[in-house]
């Protein structure tokens, strides 16, 4: 029996009086990969950032249902936002680098977390880099500005600053579609070591992408959980007919 | 008609309205710098006037402009940003914060002499600062306020939204997302709004007439109590109030507060491109 890290329990959600969720519940596995995918609009990247609650920031949103991280409620009041979020990185779809040096980028989450030794600093910052598959090609400058540096880079930059917080949990929302078939390669490569480690979920940016790298799948469309199971059912005897048309690419 | 002649005569008649904008600026500071810089020298800026102000220096309007820019600063910029910051990073939209907003729109019009007489209303009575550089200060910070908050507001909002979603996916705090990532990035027009609001004041004569400004005052002021004289203020007198006056302390005071002002102007451009070089986005 595999260890469930993350359970979402008949989870609605709603924003500006429109239902993004409808009754979702699922398990996401312990150190593999899980893909939410499905059209645009589905509500995977929602789900996504519910996990992390980054639609904290939003307004007039309502939510119903539990989502449980080791079995803790991380929607009690309790819960301790920047804490929850040190537990749960992301990385987005656009690579966003903060103004500064690829060290600096890196650095920002333990900073903040307020650690300052030295040495420890620059473990963290090699291991990081090392994890995503960027510290052969930024190891002699990392003290130059992130924003030199190509999508593909600034992408795994991406991956390592979260990475650097020492989260379990890696939420991925779309990290490759700005980038180029070998950034892309790469990205997939590293996730496919690091899930040795992390719980990642990631949103992938197509069908293809989503059937390389899945250990488990959920499709999402129009905000209901149509299926969900092992990569392998999915991808190639879908039970419903929804899942297989997109899988097969009749629609989407 | 051709279409090509449209373009041209078109970028012709916007060429000569951008001239006409610069003209007079140009004739100001040409006839100011033409019969003040005669005027100026070292015994001009640094001594006491003298024979009722018409001869000697304007040693004490000049600082007392200086004190009443840093006084105003000090107050105002703190104040301003802080506001600034709530405004845009915490307020939710809700009625309170539609009035505030109402409130700062609608102070940035109101005229300058109300401000004074609010002044003397409120520090010189009231509070009994009395007519001093502290309620000068004061009164010109709340006048500046308004312009403070608005440009701080409009740099902070135009640091995209996504900074604030990563430093926040990193475990950061709202307050540590600002300070470390939106700040920084909002410094240069921040800065902007500082100097064009403290520029305001400094020119200002109306808000420090009953407020602080002096008369005819030969001495420097020793504490935040004191009454001092001003440049606006000053060149307001010697122009008008005082009977054979030489024209040359005029326009020299003129000349001295112009150049204060541009001068300003030049720092505020060269911080803000400082800043602009070390953003990396």
């Amino acid at each position: 029996m595999v260890e469930t890290k993350i359970r979402v329990d008949h989870v609605s959600y709603w924003y500006s009086g429109n239902q993004a969720l409808s009754d979702i519940s699922l398990e996401v596995p312990a150190r593999s990969v899980t893909v939410f995918f499905g059209p645009a609009g589905g509500g995977k990247t929602t789900l996504l950032r519910l996990i992390n609650r980054l639609n904290a920031q939003l307004e007039n949103t309502r939510m119903e249902g539990s989502i449980l991280v080791d079995g803790e409620d991380i929607y009690a009041p309790t819960v301790s936002l920047p804490e929850l979020r040190r537990r749960a990185g992301m990385v987005f779809a656009l690579p966003l680098p903060l103004p500064g040096t690829i060290r600096q980028n890196v650095l920002y989450g333990p900073s903040l977390a307020g650690i300052r030794d030295r040495a420890r600093l620059d473990g963290i910052l090699y291991r990081s880099l090392v994890q995503a598959a960027l510290w052969d090609e930024v190891k002699d400058r990392l003290d130059s500005p992130a924003s030199g540096f190509s999508g593909g880079q600034q992408q795994r930059l991406c991956i390592a600053r979260s990475l650097a917080v020492e989260p379990d949990i890696l939420l991925l929302d779309e990290p490759t579609s700005g980038l180029d078939p070998i950034s892309t390669a790469k990205v997939e490569q590293s996730l496919m070591e690091l899930k040795e480690q992390y719980t990642i979920i990631l949103v992938p940016h197509s069908v293809q992408q989503a059937a390389r790298v899945a250990d488990y799948a959920a499709f999402f469309l129009m905000g209901e959980l149509v299926e969900q199971g092992s990569g392998e059912a999915l991808f190639t005897r879908a039970r419903d007919q929804r899942t297989e048309d997109y899988v097969t690419g009749r629609f989407g | 008609m051709n279409p090509h002649l449209v373009q041209k005569l078109g970028f012709g008649l916007l060429a000569l309205i951008s001239l006409v904008v610069v003209i007079p600026i140009l004739l100001v500071i040409g006839a100011i710098l033409a019969q003040g810089a005669p005027a100026i020298s070292a015994e001009f800026l640094t001594a006491m006037p003298r024979d009722g102000m018409k001869a000697g220096g304007i040693l004490p309007a000049i600082v007392g402009t200086l004190l009443l820019t840093a006084g105003t600063g000090l107050v105002a910029i703190p104040m301003g940003v802080g506001a600034a910051i709530y405004l845009s990073e915490y307020a939710r939209d809700t009625g309170l914060t539609r009035a505030v907003r109402l409130a700062i729109v609608n102070l940035a019009s109101v005229p300058s002499v109300v401000y004074g007489l609010f002044g003397v209303g409120i520090f010189v009575l009231l509070l009994q600062f009395g007519t001093s550089i502290l309620a000068g200060s004061l009164t010109l910070a709340i006048m500046t306020l308004p312009v403070i908050i608005s440009t701080s507001e409009e740099a902070l909002r135009a640091v995209p939204m996504e900074f604030r979603t990563v430093s926040a996916s990193l475990g950061g705090t709202p307050w540590q997302g600002i300070r470390r990532v939106v700040l920084p990035q909002a410094l240069p027009g921040i800065i902007t709004g500082v100097i064009l609001g403290l520029l305001r004041s400094a020119g200002e004569t109306a808000p420090i007439l009953f407020t602080v400004a002096a008369f005819y005052l030969p001495a420097l002021p020793q504490s935040v109590m004191d009454q001092t004289m001003a440049l606006p203020y000053h060149l307001y007198v010697i122009s008008t109030q005082v009977p054979g006056m030489p024209l040359s302390i005029q326009f020299g005071t003129a000349l001295t507060l112009l150049i204060y002002v541009l001068s300003m102007n030049v720092i505020a451009t060269l911080i803000r491109g400082y800043f602009r070089r070390r953003r990396e986005w």
